[in-house]
């Protein structure tokens, strides 16, 4: 994985939580999978880490595709942070 | 055909209906659905709704599209809307139309139940009282 930015977007109570409803990141090689990505955005500060206190109710969507936990980041692009979504 | 959009503005659903239905002597069933703000006991003024553009207009064409391949559906038509809507005020339209009753019905609830959980999108309730609102759950 090259070192090019990684464009994150929050929704929602995630978007409040994490203070930003967008950012650009360069991820680092160690983060493979989206479990990783969950773990070092937790690790950046206390305001992260409280925000993705709850994995499981944490879902991701990479490059506008929902992902799970154990899916590879791979090539994406842009990533989504979202609670569950209440559609309708 | 299949209709989506993902607006602000508000939607005339009869006004949908005859887009899909004016000429067409093939078609014997319309079924449609449309969500309403509730005001949940008179506590709430709005619900603001959220969305994360892109990847609602292609999770609802996927379900619609979803639909297609199930049932006999001569058009579907989706719309959703997002920003701040007052009680009472249109969320959500979804019209199936077939040959047949079942179809129609059997498609629209699918694809109503479906855009519950896989859409992106995410309501905050602003209540009356001024107080800052709440996010609704999800599952």
């Amino acid at each position: 994985m090259s070192e090019r930015p990684t464009r994150l977007l929050y929704f929602a109570w995630l978007r409040e939580r994490m203070g930003t409803a967008e950012e650009e990141v360069v991820l680092p090689e160690s983060v493979r999978t989206v479990a990783d990505l969950l773990d070092f955005l937790a690790n950046r500060n206390e305001m992260a880490e409280a925000a993705l206190a709850d994995r499981a109710i944490i879902r991701v969507a990479l490059d506008k595709k929902v992902a799970s936990a154990d899916a590879s980041i791979g090539n994406a692009s842009e990533i989504a942070l979202f609670p569950p979504m209440t559609g309708g | 055909m299949l209709r989506i959009s993902v607006q602000v503005e508000d939607f005339d659903a009869a006004q949908e209906t005859a887009a899909l239905t004016e000429g067409r002597h093939d078609v014997g069933a319309v079924a449609s659905f449309i969500g309403l703000v509730r005001g949940e006991g008179e506590r709430l003024e709005a619900l603001e709704l959220e969305h994360y553009p892109g990847m609602a207009e292609e999770q609802l064409t996927a379900i619609a599209k979803e639909a297609q391949d199930q049932w006999p559906l001569d058009a579907v038509c989706v719309i959703h809307r997002f920003g701040k809507i007052e009680v009472g005020g249109q969320i959500v339209l979804v019209i199936a139309t077939s040959r047949h009753r079942e179809a129609a019905f059997d498609a629209a609830r699918h694809i109503m139940d479906y855009l519950k959980t896989d859409a992106p999108f995410w309501k905050k309730e602003h209540p009356k009282d001024g107080q800052d609102g709440t996010w609704v759950e999800g599952i």
